[in-house]
């Protein structure tokens, strides 16, 4: 389902943002109509999503717990990753920074070679730009959002009975039967097709920030959590093909050294429209957050 | 007049006289033997240690001229290659032993080729006898006269020696003691595998974007890569030929408790292996087996231009990486090969105590706190 954000609630989202409203004067740009964005609107639902970060049973490392999140609100993404000429219009204004691999893409393919620092600061100037706000997915949303098209990256032939050894060797298998994207080079949006949400180029050759942080849990026999976590937000959480944990300062995430299989190809992203406001989306996000904890 | 010199000239001739049909009658009568040659990192069967007579060893490659693909970006050179890899295959023979190649430059090539064997005496290693243009073959035959590893290269004259070296037209000869290869103590040592890992440096032009460059033609590419070349900086440096060719679904693998040896040779540029939680528990750093290996060593040198040689027995299981110990050729450039290993954990060896968790409160106020002696 393939909706076209209506000017309506643009303009009922401005008043909730009037302060970025204000802020959007200052770049001295004329706001991008609400209309132009393509967005899709996807229903509230629930779905089991297996967690995102480094989990561990008795000091030993396991699957992510798979978890059942709730959507009570509905949820409004770009239904295109962000393109090459619309970041290089908030690089233009001087908000965003140049991304690498300028003259690979072209204008109408997603914008690739950017950092999360990158992408925040284009949800920023871009909330600015359309009087809504604008942020980046967490990793959970962006797997409601790619439904059919989101990949478990479980350990299969992990039996939960041996010493590390014998995972990390199984995981390492899995990492290297993965197929490079036969072609690197940023497609034009649509590409890669459509899935059962209308949203675009899930799972194609651009990789995707989400603004969760990665996380070291240690677990219970019962699975649940145990002891205190570790959360690094130095670290965040890349979706795609496969999910992938990259540095936030990183552009081009490569493999070698000790590293497998293949790395995401290309970092891009999209964001998610906070409908509810800045108070609403904080709230939301954590209870989000805590539903698990 | 009769002088000293003369005698011993004549002397000399003498011996020439009767030792030339004896040599040949004794090639003659000595067993040859065919030898099929497989790529890298294999290595063709052999045994360790012989008891057998020296053989007349004959090995055939076919050198072949073709377009290789070298890093997961699609990035194409055109290679030189002896037998169709890069490097080409490792030949085996004991010290002693007669190697006898048919070397074939096929009417489909463009350019003349030879081979310079660092393991065989006179005629520049066997370059100047076997310059061989597109549509000929040629067989030359060297004595193995002194065990190791060497390597053997393309060297056919001028700016094409390193040209056709960096294009992949290298390998490497193993000459085994006939008594196989020996400790520092004298002890005989035994090996379950062996590999051959060859490293190669690349120097790819790139357009004004950056991009590696691709060319119609090895010709076309020359002038820039000779360029590039001079300026002593590969663009890529890798194992057997292409970026990840040892990782992964290629990955090498052995079991805790196998002895290992991994013969490794660079023909142009120096390199230093390291296998990531293992070490070299005999090491031929130089590659000659007539020294005493080495023992323990955790990064060996291989300088450019030979072949060295180490031996390990895997004691944990797990993935080790198998590295150029510049890490940026290893990492960014390409140098690594993994190997995965079964087997069962050695908790005396290694052990996670405690895994990462969050910092003990006790401990963080420990590092805040003042040194001691301040109060």
């Amino acid at each position: 389902m393939l909706l076209i954000l209506k000017a309506k609630l643009a303009a009922k989202a401005a008043l909730v943002v009037a302060p970025l409203a204000v802020a959007a004067a200052g770049y001295g740009l004329p706001a991008i109509p609400a209309d132009q964005v393509a967005v899709t609107t996807i229903a509230p639902g629930a779905f089991l999503h297996r967690l995102a970060g480094d989990f561990a049973l008795n000091g030993r490392p396991v699957n992510a717990p798979r978890r059942a999140f709730r959507f009570t609100r509905p949820l409004t993404i770009m239904t295109y990753q962000v393109s090459a000429a619309a970041y290089d219009a908030c690089v233009a204004a001087g908000a965003c920074e140049r991304r690498l691999f300028r003259a690979a893409a072209s204008a109408e393919a997603p914008a690739v070679g950017v950092n999360w620092h990158d992408a925040t600061a284009y949800a920023t100037w871009f909330s600015s730009r359309t009087g809504a706000r604008w942020r980046l997915p967490t990793d959970a949303e962006w797997a409601f959002a790619a439904g059919a098209r989101f990949n478990d990256d479980a350990v299969l032939a992990d039996d939960g009975s041996d010493s590390f050894s014998k995972r990390w060797l199984a995981k390492y298998e899995q990492e290297s039967s993965r197929q490079a994207p036969a072609d690197k080079a940023p497609r034009p949006a649509g590409a890669f097709g459509f899935n059962e949400h209308g949203v675009a180029d899930i799972a194609g050759n651009v990789w995707e920030w989400t603004d969760t942080c990665f996380l070291r849990q240690a677990l219970d026999a019962s699975g649940e959590p145990t002891g205190e976590r570790t959360v690094n937000c130095g670290v965040r959480v890349v979706e795609g093909e496969h999910r992938s944990y990259v540095t936030d300062f990183v552009r081009d995430a490569r493999a070698g050294g000790c590293a497998v299989g293949v790395p995401p190809a290309n970092l891009g992203f999209r964001l998610v429209r906070d409908d509810a406001g800045y108070l609403g989306a904080a709230v939301a996000r954590a209870r989000f957050h805590m539903r698990w904890i | 007049m009769f002088t000293r010199r003369t005698m011993m000239a004549a002397a000399a001739l003498a011996t020439l006289v009767a030792a030339v049909p004896a040599l040949a009658d004794d090639l003659a009568k000595l067993p040859r033997e065919q030898v099929e040659l497989v790529a890298p990192p294999f290595i063709h069967a052999h045994e360790q240690a012989t008891k057998a007579g020296p053989k007349v060893l004959q090995f055939k490659m076919t050198i072949q001229e073709k377009e290789l693909v070298i890093d997961n970006e699609g990035t194409k050179i055109h290679a030189m290659t002896f037998n169709g890899s890069v490097p080409g295959p490792l030949m085996v023979a004991h010290q002693g032993d007669y190697v006898e190649l048919t070397l074939i430059n096929p009417d489909t090539n463009m350019m003349a080729h030879n081979i310079d064997f660092h393991s065989a005496t006179g005629g520049l290693g066997g370059g100047e006898l076997t310059m061989v243009n597109p549509g000929e073959q040629v067989v030359l035959r060297w004595k193995a006269d002194r065990a190791g590893v060497f390597v053997y290269h393309c060297a056919p004259g001028g700016s094409m020696i390193p040209w056709h070296v960096t294009s992949g037209m290298n390998g490497a000869v193993m000459v085994l003691p006939r008594e196989g290869l020996k400790d520092d103590t004298g002890k005989p040592l035994h090996y379950d595998k062996a590999f051959y890992i060859g490293e190669q440096d690349f120097y790819v032009p790139r357009d004004e974007n950056g991009k590696f460059k691709s060319y119609e033609s090895a010709g076309d590419a020359y002038p820039d890569q000779a360029e590039v070349m001079r300026k002593l900086i590969p663009s890529h440096e890798v194992f057997n030929g292409k970026v990840g060719s040892l990782t992964g679904k290629n990955a090498l693998t052995a079991k805790v408790g196998e002895q290992v040896l991994l013969v490794h040779s660079q023909a142009n540029r120096d390199t230093r292996p390291h296998l990531i939680g293992g070490h070299g528990d005999f090491v031929w750093e130089t590659g000659k087996f007539a020294n005493r290996p080495e023992k323990d060593l955790e990064t060996w040198f291989i300088r450019g231009g030979s072949a060295g040689a180490a031996l390990y027995t895997f004691k944990q299981p797990g993935i080790y990486a198998y590295v150029n110990h510049n890490l940026i050729e290893a990492v960014e450039l390409g140098a690594t090969a993994h190997f995965k290993v079964e087997g069962t954990w050695n908790d005396d060896l290694m052990k996670q105590v405690s895994p990462p968790s969050p910092i003990l409160s006790g401990a963080k106020t420990g590092a805040l706190d003042a040194p001691a002696h301040k109060h």
